[in-house]
């Protein structure tokens, strides 16, 4: 009887090892998400104020502002069809420039301005092994000073 | 010429490596031994062949021959020499030959090496060997061949990206694949004993030692990569969760619940299809990291142009390698049971927790950084999983197998009394409540994460400095004695304990900088104050400076302490044009029990400068117990027991009830 | 019971499933939103060396035409030429350059060394162009109507496949988007 019983201590423990983990996801699955939205789907979609999002696109020509402070950045991403204005507190990546392609994550404010907590800005136009964009993209995220 | 006889290698690599792969298998199976004594002779061809193929992709890099297409995108004649040789393996064609010429070096490692193996046994993990390296190598010469040549030849390269041009990451690569390609060992070694439906201890004490020096080897890829990314990517992060990462982090999860169930494999004869089951799915992981990496299925950023052919190449040799030995294992597995039986309250039985959490973390992992692939094929949306998933997932499952750690070490084989080994603890037990204690009145409540991180660390610390007292009954009998048994200890008594308190170590740090970084960001003008961890900087203004290959800004922070002047700080901002692009390179001023780290930004136009100063306490713990736990591998490698020749002696008395099941089944 | 060793397979094929899905999707961040719409003003002087520059009066000739974004710096684009090459002599439709951000003298050599298959090229040295077209990266190739309304766009090198099944037809007015405004 004894290895049959054994084997039960491991499926059992093998179960919840897994049920464990299936419970964490799930669980982190509900507020961890981050969704990626272009501009005209921000408008599209109606998105509660308070979710985190990815907002994508071009930065506006002529969108560019700095705050007073000098350390909060107001620009407006497009994507050529409409465009969201967006607030950004922090030292911005090198290469963020007028009509460029952005990244940005954060969430929206009540007054349907975009608070980003990072900006991500893409460094080089050119191809380049996945581990390099991967390593740009890394050196292109700031850290929010929200967090 | 070369190039051209750098490419014919590779073929001929092929040609080998296919004789290697198909021929020895047949003879094993049918003991045809004109067939078997192919293998040992074609590995060395092989790793021969590659050598000089990797030798003449090198020879290009070095000598500028941008006749050579991969040499032309990624070299320049201005490069130092150490970023001439590390562009080899700084693109998909290069580090792609890197990777068969480490996997041709095992197969020639096990063939050359391998002459107490049971020459059957040894005849199928050589072919199977070769067998991994004829789809590398098909890879690589229809798809990918890094010697193309360009016609009109160009005057001057491209360069490599300046954020590359970094002694910590020229050397990255190779660490990790080392530490991929190495489990590639142990997965061959698992496919062979599924196809002779055997595994005993011998062939646990073959397995242990390459599995160890992969892990060893990918745990120092790791760590390189993150202190990379904290010193160079300018604002001190130092793990994203990004799918690169977490695709060497899996196989080293994964590798880490191999090196422990191969333990109860040839210590106690069990667990046996788990830990074949767990040698495959390693390798597996290492191969599902290259597809991401590499086919791009997981970078949507679309100028990162995906190469479709490749991504369905890479595909089928997934299907083939980890699909085919699945079903081999679900086939063969079922022949492998038996053993030593054990409670569950032992050495094994904590070895089995730390299996199951360990599969369970690599999971969490798996599914946060496959999910956004998943949702993207099923409903077309874009999703990222942050940082914030894995911190919900993966920590709560570390946190129990960090508790059980420094226990499981203690407990005998077969059947443990948990109350006594606790009892054997309880000096370690009362140092981390007082270690709990101390930061709880240092950080107060509402840091309990704090409380609770610093608190493993050092139960891992001191758990394993008991362990090591125990052994030597440290106090019990005289210094000498204990010294003297010291001595006598198993290396891999005291690898282990030194990989567990590295990891202790590294938890510190993680925890200490999580929990205590201070950041300071403002607009400075010369002379402006800020104050920061007791320290206060002082910002000077910046000036131009001029580099080999780019102009830069430079920034001079005068650090006082106590109103005393202790250091200068020069971050800087520099700007390549080969090819254009910026970089940030912070400066750190590292201390034992924190670094402080400054990062100067753009002008505001008006004198001012955006300025970042970071205190990060103890994050020089995170690399020193990533060292540690590197030793720790090393220490165990130096086993007796590990060494070659051992297995051969003890494989004559192994496991004979095994093998009457064998004959029952 | 040997229905357990089956699970690690059984997990692969769903695994495998979702790879291979995956493999087919087609980068797509952002959508190009400018389908269907005309073709931005602009008028570009021609690369160093070359005699006809661009702008949007030339993409509103009656015919359809391929614009291909290029510069002599992006490694890709290499990639792509040839076929650019291979079309420009096989077949009458007309290839206009859009030469994004590149040094006049190196846009020229490049074209010197390897081909210049463009009727047309126009020299955006400063971006400004590829950035009213919603370029993202290079190369980049539309194809633009003989009303000058924007039938199709393709992200990064150009391949045979797409070509042949994708813009070759809408160069012959197949697949026609009407304009909107």
């Amino acid at each position: 009887m004894r290895p049959k019983r054994r084997r039960l201590y491991f499926v059992l423990a093998g179960m919840a090892a897994l049920g464990i983990a299936v419970a964490l996801v799930l669980a982190a699955f509900e507020d961890n998400l981050v969704f990626f939205s272009s501009p005209t789907d921000v408008y599209a979609r109606d998105l509660p104020s308070d979710r985190k999002f990815r907002l994508g696109g071009l930065v506006e020509e002529q969108s560019v502002k700095k705050s007073n402070d000098g350390l909060t950045t107001t620009f407006r991403i497009t994507d050529l069809t409409s465009a969201v204005p967006v607030a950004y507190t922090g030292i911005l990546p090198d290469l963020f420039r007028e009509g460029q392609g952005v990244v940005t994550e954060g969430h929206l404010g009540p007054d349907g301005v975009f608070i980003a907590e990072s900006v991500l800005a893409k460094h080089d136009e050119n191809y380049m092994p996945p581990e390099v964009a991967e390593a740009l993209k890394k050196s292109g995220q700031w850290k929010g000073a929200a967090q | 010429m070369i190039p051209e006889l750098g490419h014919f290698a590779v073929i001929l690599a092929l040609t080998v490596a296919l004789a290697q792969g198909i021929l020895p298998l047949i003879g094993a199976q049918r003991g045809i031994a004109s067939l078997t004594a192919i293998a040992r002779p074609a590995a060395v061809m092989q790793f021969l062949l590659i050598a000089l193929a990797f030798i003449a992709l090198t020879a290009a890099f070095v000598s500028s021959d941008f006749s050579v297409l991969n040499v032309w995108q990624n070299s320049h004649t201005d490069k130092p020499l150490l970023y001439k040789v590390s562009g080899v393996w700084g693109n998909h064609e290069g580090s792609l030959l890197l990777w068969v010429f480490i996997l041709a070096l095992f197969g020639a490692a096990v063939a050359t090496l391998g002459n107490n193996l049971p020459t059957v046994l040894r005849t199928r993990v050589i072919a199977i060997q070769g067998l991994i390296g004829v789809g590398f190598l098909l890879l690589l010469v229809f798809l990918s061949n890094p010697f193309e040549r360009v016609f009109p030849v160009p005057a001057q390269g491209n360069g490599l990206n300046p954020l590359l041009q970094d002694p910590g990451l020229a050397f990255h690569p190779p660490f990790l694949y080392i530490g991929y390609v190495g489990f590639s060992i142990a997965f061959s070694f698992a496919v062979a004993a599924l196809i002779e439906g055997k595994v005993d201890a011998a062939w646990a004490r073959w397995v242990r030692p390459w599995t160890l020096a992969s892990w060893t080897a990918l745990t120092i890829g790791i760590a390189m990569g993150s202190w990379w990314a904290y010193y160079e990517l300018g604002w001190g992060g130092w793990w994203f969760w990004d799918p690169v990462e977490n695709a060497s982090f899996m196989p080293w999860l994964l590798g880490t619940a191999l090196l422990h169930s191969a333990i109860v494999v040839e210590k106690r004869d069990s667990l046996k299809a788990w830990t074949v089951l767990l040698a495959i799915l390693t390798f597996s992981f290492s191969l599902l990291g290259t597809f991401i990496v590499r086919s791009g299925v997981l970078t949507s950023v679309h100028a990162f142009a995906t190469d479709p052919e490749r991504g369905v190449f890479i595909l089928a040799f997934l299907v083939v390698a980890i699909g085919g030995s699945l079903a081999l294992y679900a086939w063969r597995a079922p022949a492998l049971k038996g053993g030593g039986i054990f409670a569950p309250v032992s050495r094994e039985g904590a070895l089995v927790l730390n299996n199951l959490l360990l599969v369970a973390a690599t999971s969490t992992v798996f599914i946060g950084t496959m999910y956004p692939l998943f949702l993207d094929a099923i409903s077309g949306e874009k999703v990222t999983v942050g940082p914030p998933f894995f911190t919900a997932t993966f920590v709560p499952l570390m946190v129990p197998l960090l508790a059980v750690m420094a226990i499981g070490p203690m407990m005998p084989w077969k059947r443990a009394d948990l109350a006594g080994t606790l009892s054997r603890l309880k000096i370690a037990a009362a140092l981390t409540v007082s270690v709990a204690l101390v930061t709880l009145y240092l950080s107060g409540v509402d840091q309990i994460l704090a409380v609770l991180g610093m608190a493993l660390g050092a139960w891992l610390i001191f758990g394993a400095a008991t362990d090591i007292a125990e052994r030597t009954k440290l106090f019990r009998i005289s210094i000498g004695e204990s010294f003297r048994r010291a001595q006598n200890l198993p290396r891999s008594a005291w690898g282990g304990a030194i990989a567990h308190a590295g990891l202790g170590v590294a938890i510190l740090g993680m925890t200490g900088t999580l929990s205590w970084e201070t950041e300071q960001l403002q607009i400075m003008r010369p002379g402006d104050r800020v104050e920061i961890a007791g320290y206060e900087l002082e910002f000077d203004g910046v000036e131009p400076v001029t580099g080999p290959n780019y102009d830069a800004v430079r920034g001079t922070f005068r650090i006082y302490r106590n109103g005393r002047l202790v250091d200068v700080m020069r971050p800087e901002t520099r700007r390549f044009s080969d090819p254009p692009m910026v970089t940030t390179e912070a400066a750190i001023r590292p201390r034992n029990f924190g670094d402080l780290y400054a990062v100067v930004g753009e002008s505001n136009g008006d004198g001012g400068y955006a300025a970042r100063i970071y205190h990060k306490p103890m994050i020089n713990w995170l690399w020193i117990g990533a060292l540690l736990m590197a030793a720790g591998g090393l220490v165990s490698l130096t086993d007796r027991r590990l060494r070659v020749g051992a297995p051969a002696r003890r494989a004559a008395t192994a496991s004979p009830d095994l093998r009457a099941q064998q004959r029952a089944t | 019971m040997r229905l357990r060793y089956l699970i690690p397979v059984l997990g692969f094929v769903v695994l495998f499933i979702g790879l291979a899905v995956g493999l087919t999707l087609k980068p797509r961040e952002i959508p190009s939103a400018l389908i269907g719409k005309p073709v931005p003003v602009f008028d570009l002087a021609p690369v160093k060396g070359r005699s006809i520059g661009l702008s949007t009066a030339d993409l509103k000739l009656g015919t359809p035409v391929l614009v291909n974004v290029f510069a002599s710096w992006c490694v890709p684009c290499r990639q792509e030429h040839p076929l650019f090459m291979e079309l420009a002599r096989t077949t009458d439709f007309k290839i206009y350059g859009l030469n994004q951000r590149d040094e006049p003298d190196d846009a020229a050599r490049w074209l010197d060394a390897f081909g210049d298959p463009y009727d047309r090229t126009g020299a955006d040295i400063s971006g400004r162009t590829s950035i009213d077209w919603g370029v993202y990266g290079v190369p980049e190739t539309f194809v633009v109507d003989g009303n000058g309304c924007i039938q199709y766009k393709h992200i990064s090198v150009l391949t045979r496949e797409i070509l042949e099944e994708e813009i070759l037809p809408r160069l012959r007015g197949e697949k026609h988007v009407p304009c909107e405004g």
